[in-house]
């Protein structure tokens, strides 16, 4: 079996406010490539907690953190950050898009920080991602011109504009209506069975999870079940 | 933006209000100063009435080593004319540190017309020098100084005179000095200093009239008044200059000491004043940029989590920061520029000042190079403790918390 995208080792994670809790007691888990992984768990359960520390904003954990095979645990901020931009995609619940900057601009952000390619190509590679996802007429508008469903395309086309590892969604269907919250599920969907996207969602909905290859579902800090029984 | 707006104009108005203030009090501390150094010499050369140094009885040799104790000692006469003057001049002008020597003939005269009679003080001064170190030409109402150069017989009276006597240009005037004859001179001036007790006193013609007047040979000067190139030199140069010509020297600074500590205070408080403004400003983008952090959390948050490092943003932060003292300041010294030329073409108008019309403005590149470089300076030190603010923010707080 190839590496995995993304390996946790013994994650524990406290909280210190008001008083110490454990939020992540001794949680394992892998996401193997082209995975589409689904985290669900109650309020309270660690979910998002998790994500963070594996997304890797979140340092203050005990246990062990593996991007690729690579080891991030105890890396500096920069370092994180540079692996963050180069590997990691991200879609919120909130579509996070600078509101100075016109769509295009906003998709190309993360791929100027790269600078893996010059700008014409940049601008290029956000055009076909907002082509993919059926946005490219709205390239020049700015964000706030956009309806929510549309923004949050364009948070999507953001996360997949450096061809990231594996893409992370912390809700990213929460904010959005039935209809909208299927589109960006379809999307999901075709980005891991037509371009191998490995994805990692955390999300409260049920239906959305059942839809996913596979599902990990936390409580009380716990990893309780982890399998395939949504399929 | 709006708020990057918002603080560049608060830039705007700290270095507007700098420059227009510094302009304006610098002027008026020119014009002051003007009042009073223009018309001085920096160092004015003339032979004191005193007694001599050594009495006779200390040449005597029996009594040259004694203590001797002479009482009702009378000044010397020796007249009050530069001994040597010719020499002193020559010497004078080749003096590089000299700009320029004019020397001068003043004496007590009486001012005859028709049966009034008034005590005053004639000068004889060569104009052209007078105009060119001493801004005679600002103080001249009517008449040219030219023609009393070479006028034999024209007199430019001080206007308190001039109107005293109910003389206007044109008119005769009798002039008599101590002991001598009347002389006929022809009114073709009138000046006006603003000081009464001068406008009330004194006239001016040209050296040889003058002399003429006093009935002394044309190498006969009262005084000579010194301009230097540097005015700080005055007292030391006055200080040589008594000792190699044997003469009596005073130099500006002994003459008008006030004045040169009201001169000082003035520049203080406007510095001052003009600092506290560029810190009240400075503070003002402080604010901003802290509430533009506050405001952009959203945006500092996603932009960490797309990888970029807190001295990406912390850098960020700077150089909307350093945009903001950029564009605020230069906008700050075009509109300073303006409200300085505003005030340039307000009246201001007064009997001490015949040639001001309106408020003095100095345009000195040193405020707006100065004014530029504070908002820089403000600038960045205001948007560096925001900025670092900016780089410690942690992106999960802000994405957690919506």
């Amino acid at each position: 079996m190839s590496q995995p995208a993304l390996e946790a080792r013994n994650i524990t994670r406290y909280f210190h406010d008001p008083v110490t809790f454990r939020v992540l007691d001794q949680v394992s888990m892998s996401v193997a490539r082209g995975e589409f992984v689904s985290v669900i768990g109650k309020s309270g359960s660690g979910k998002s907690t998790l994500l963070y520390v594996l997304s890797t904003m979140d340092t203050d954990y005990e246990g062990e953190l593996l991007l690729d095979g690579s080891r991030l645990t105890g890396r500096s901020g920069s370092e994180l950050a540079a692996a963050r931009n180069e590997h990691i995609g991200f879609v919120f619940q909130f579509h996070y898009l600078l509101s100075e900057f016109s769509v295009l601009d906003n998709v190309m952000i993360p791929a100027q920080k790269l600078q893996r390619y010059g700008p014409a190509e940049v601008s290029k590679r956000a055009m076909e991602r907002l082509d993919w996802l059926g946005i490219a007429d709205q390239a020049y508008k700015m964000p706030n011109q956009l309806s929510g469903g549309q923004k949050q395309r364009v948070a999507i086309a953001r996360a997949l504009i450096n061809d990231p590892l594996i893409i992370m969604g912390d809700e990213p269907t929460g904010n959005l209506d039935q209809k909208n919250s299927d589109i960006v599920f379809d999307i999901f969907r075709r980005l891991t069975r037509e371009q191998g996207q490995t994805m990692l969602v955390v999300t409260h909905d049920g239906d959305f999870a059942r839809r996913t290859d596979r599902i990990i579902e936390l409580e009380d800090g716990r990893v309780i079940s982890d399998g395939y029984e949504g399929r | 933006m709006k708020q990057s707006l918002v603080a560049a104009t608060g830039v705007l108005f700290g270095i507007a209000s700098f420059i227009a203030l510094i302009s304006f009090m610098t002027g008026l501390n020119q014009l002051l100063d003007g009042l009073v150094m223009n018309r001085s010499p920096h160092i004015r050369i003339y032979n004191e009435i005193r007694p001599s140094d050594e009495q006779p009885i200390e040449r005597a040799g029996e009594y040259a080593e004694s203590q001797n104790f002479v009482r009702s000692v009378r000044p010397r006469e020796t007249g009050q004319a530069v001994r040597n003057s010719a020499a002193v001049i020559e010497a004078l002008r080749k003096d590089p540190r000299v700009m320029d020597v004019a020397p001068k003939v003043s004496a007590p005269v009486f001012y005859f017309s028709g049966s009034t009679q008034i005590a005053g003080q004639i000068n004889g001064v060569e104009p052209l020098i007078e105009k060119h170190l001493f801004a005679l030409q600002d103080y001249v109402m009517e008449g040219d100084l030219r023609e009393l150069k070479n006028s034999s017989n024209g007199i430019f009276l001080g206007k308190g005179i001039a109107d005293k006597m109910m003389l206007q240009c044109g008119d005769i005037i009798q002039v008599s000095a101590a002991g001598g004859d009347p002389f006929v001179l022809k009114v073709i001036g009138i000046l006006q200093f603003g000081l009464a007790d001068v406008d009330d006193s004194q006239s001016y013609t040209n050296l040889r009239t003058a002399q003429q007047l006093l009935g002394v040979s044309s190498s006969y000067f009262t005084d000579l008044q010194v301009k230097l190139h540097d005015i700080s030199l005055a007292p030391a140069l006055a200080r040589e200059y008594a000792q190699q010509f044997r003469v009596d020297t005073l130099d500006i600074q002994t003459a008008n000491a006030q004045f040169e500590t009201g001169t000082t205070v003035r520049t203080i408080i406007s510095y001052a004043v003009g600092i506290t403004l560029l810190i009240v400003a400075g503070f003002g983008i402080y604010n901003i940029l802290n509430m533009l952090i506050y405001e952009k959390m959203d945006s500092i948050a996603i932009l960490k989590a797309t990888g970029f490092s807190g001295s990406d943003v912390q850098r960020i932060f700077l150089s909307i920061s350093t945009m903001i003292g950029v564009s605020g300041g230069i906008a700050g010294l075009v509109v300073g520029y303006g409200l300085s030329a505003v005030i340039d073409q307000v009246p201001f108008e007064t009997q001490a000042l015949p040639t001001i019309r309106t408020f003095p403005v100095n345009y000195n590149m040193t405020y707006y190079i100065i004014g530029m470089l504070f908002s820089l300076v403000t600038t960045y030190i205001a948007g560096i403790f925001p900025a670092r603010k900016a780089a410690r923010i942690d992106p999960v707080i802000i994405i957690r918390g919506k």
